[in-house]
């Protein structure tokens, strides 16, 4: 019977872990071919088969300090496993000495150190890479070590940048979900725009800056209680613009893409009609700025969108 | 990197010191043993008993051979290096509290805290090559400064001496005269109290470090402000690379922002500077509490800092730190 050589699935360390990664594999207990009994040894108690297993393979550490160690045995149901051992070999530190340096190596140990065991752990390499975190460019440059859980104002500038995580404001570096602090506050606001962080920037730099204490309700991009007098809904409404005379097709990305330029967009919302699935011709945006709403109006008013010209004025305040 | 993480201390760390070769780092912390670790791999080599009280402040002779340490149990003790043995205790009537060689490891320096109606003072001992004959007189004694004197080192070619502390002046004295030489100018100096100090490697100019959240480096002899390197965090520990032109600080946390600041351990920094530029190159997080004291190994290509925290954490640099451009 012929027995096959399936590789067992690697467990290749990460960059985090620099011990083995063991994968076992049972490869069955049919032995591949009989040793012919004349050329057995006469010590052979019987037990000993590993003649029958394939040799040990090394393979030994590539450029990236992984080296493999496959070993065969037999466990305990005399099936015949594959152990695969994956290693990260990585130098920490060239140890160039003097001679003298050299000399001190061989010293003996006195004070406290005379009784100490191998097994001290005193001296622990980190499992944690450390890595030498250069400051972000100018401009994104928000204070993460002194705004907590601020991820709000650590959002990028618009557009311009390839991975943005939300939590952290690190760009380039990891996506939202991939965040190693992902238990931080997420962001109360489900849809918030930044096209504009430096307002934002500043409201979280700002006590950093100038060494106030600056309570959590205070700080840019929080969420402050009802206590404050306009609870969620109200401050929904407070800043929000009616466009009206929208074409059939316009919902709220095209409305988000047309008012983003005037400021921080906090809601948008087209009415649509339920039955035919079109826009009713209107819609609403909230911003997150008073003024910002007010130069939308004044720009947008009158602005030729799609085949419409669209009319942009304050909300009425809602009948409930 | 992979920093090698070193508890060989229960309490918090107060300075760190690397020998000239650069293969033994010496620790000292506010429980009484100093520690020397094998700067390589952090294994830990000894440590110094005989001191009843923190120990503030270290250092070691050119040739790895003597150290000699300040602690607050009120003396100051030469130690043997390789054995631990003490071989002198210079007693003092208040806690001593740094130290140093001259070059030359002739002399040395300690200053001594206020204490009980005594000013703070800068004794100079002389250090004999045989500990038989060591004595305990001061070739000369210095007063002066009001509140505590942080740090004392010996100016270029010993023929001045460099203090800095609590009233935020730093001093350069003359050796021979004992006379108050130059102080710095107030209105450039620092605000606060002068919590570290740190030498160029040819003593041309020094760094300091301060609680008022910066840290400024001088000229050596004609004590002129060179730059200036502002951080968020009052400064508890400086260093200066001899390597690369690079400054690091070590701080601790404004105690008004320990409770708006999140909970994500390990989050206390060692910043890096641009010497020439000012401006902030990178941070190493990992430490647990506040950084109290740097060194940078003599080649530059690694460096330790201690915490509040107790522990001492080795980092030998990475490649890439060699290649940060310098704009």
């Amino acid at each position: 019977m012929i027995f096959s050589l399936t590789l067992s699935p690697e467990k290749e360390d990460s960059n985090k872990y620099p011990h083995a990664a063991m994968g076992i594999e049972n490869l069955g207990n049919a032995p591949a071919q009989k040793p012919r009994w004349g050329e057995l040894e006469e010590e052979d108690d019987g037990s000993d088969y590993d003649f029958l297993l394939p040799p040990k393979q090394v393979i030994g550490p590539d450029e990236h300090g992984l080296k493999k160690v496959i070993e065969y045995k037999f466990n305990d149901e005399g099936n015949r496993v594959k152990i695969t051992t994956t290693t990260r070999v990585r130098k920490l530190a060239n140890a160039r000495l003097s001679k003298r340096a050299v000399e001190r190596r061989s010293w003996l140990k006195f004070g406290d150190a005379v009784h100490e065991d191998v097994g001290a752990r005193l001296t622990m390499v980190s499992t944690e890479e450390i890595i030498f975190e250069r400051p972000r460019a100018p401009g994104t440059k928000a204070e993460e070590s002194n705004a907590s859980g601020d991820p709000l104002a650590q959002m990028s500038k618009g557009g311009a940048v390839l991975m943005v995580c939300r939590t952290c404001g690190k760009k380039g570096d990891h996506w939202t979900s991939k965040c190693p602090y992902k238990d931080l506050a997420q962001p109360s606001e489900t849809f918030v725009e930044n096209p504009n962080p430096n307002p934002a920037d500043a409201g979280a730099s700002g006590p950093a800056k100038g060494g106030a204490y600056v309570p959590p309700t205070m700080r840019a991009g929080a969420v402050r209680p009802a206590a404050g007098g306009a609870d969620m809904r109200r401050r929904n409404d407070e800043n929000s613009v009616r466009v009206n005379n929208l074409s059939e097709d316009t919902r709220e990305p095209d409305l988000l893409e047309l008012f983003r330029p005037f400021g921080s967009v906090s809601r948008v919302y087209v009415a649509m009609d339920q039955k035919t699935g079109m826009s009713r011709g209107f819609g609403f945006v909230n911003f997150v700025r008073r003024e910002d709403g007010e130069r939308a109006i004044a720009k947008l008013n009158g602005y030729g969108y799609d085949n419409l010209i669209l009319s942009v004025e304050w909300a009425a305040p809602r009948a409930n | 990197m992979r920093p090698i993480l070193m508890k060989g201390h229960e309490r918090p760390l107060t300075f760190l010191k690397y020998n000239r070769d650069g293969d033994l780092l010496f620790s000292c912390a506010k429980d009484h043993t100093p520690t020397v670790w094998f700067a390589d791999n952090g294994e830990r080599l000894g440590t110094y008993r005989g001191h009843n009280g923190a120990v503030w402040c270290c250092d070691v002779s050119r040739d790895s051979t003597r150290l000699i340490t300040g602690s607050a149990d009120q003396s100051a003790k030469l130690w043997d290096v390789q054995s631990g043995t003490p071989l002198f205790t210079f007693n003092f009537d208040s806690p001593a509290r740094a130290v140093d060689f001259s070059v030359g490891d002739k002399l040395s320096v300690i200053t001594t805290d206020p204490f009980m109606g005594l000013s703070s003072a800068i004794h100079v001992k002389r250090i004999a090559a045989d500990p038989e004959d060591q004595i305990g007189e001061s070739v000369l004694v210095l007063k002066g400064p009001q509140g505590r004197i942080n740090r004392a080192v010996w100016g270029p070619l010993n023929r001045t001496i460099i203090s800095a502390g609590e009233d935020a002046v730093i001093r350069i004295w003359d050796t021979e005269t004992g006379k108050l030489l130059q102080e710095n100018d107030k209105d450039v100096g620092h605000k606060k109290t002068i919590t570290s100090l740190a030498k160029s490697t040819d003593a041309s100019h020094f760094l300091t470090g301060s609680l008022d959240k910066s840290a400024k480096l001088w000229d050596s002899r004609s004590l002129t402000l060179i730059k200036t390197y502002v951080t968020e965090r009052p400064v508890n520990a400086v260093a200066m690379s001899p390597l690369l032109n690079h400054v690091v600080l070590g701080g601790g946390q404004d105690a008004s922002s320990v409770t708006t600041t999140d909970h994500r351990a390990g989050k206390f920094e060692a910043k890096f500077y641009d010497k020439i530029l000012q401006e902030e190159i990178g941070g190493v997080k990992g430490h647990f509490g506040p950084i109290n004291a740097l060194a940078f190994n003599p080649d530059g290509k690694s460096f330790s800092s201690g915490g509040e925290d107790g522990y001492v954490r080795l980092h030998h640099f990475d490649s890439d730190y060699f290649k940060i451009p310098s704009i």
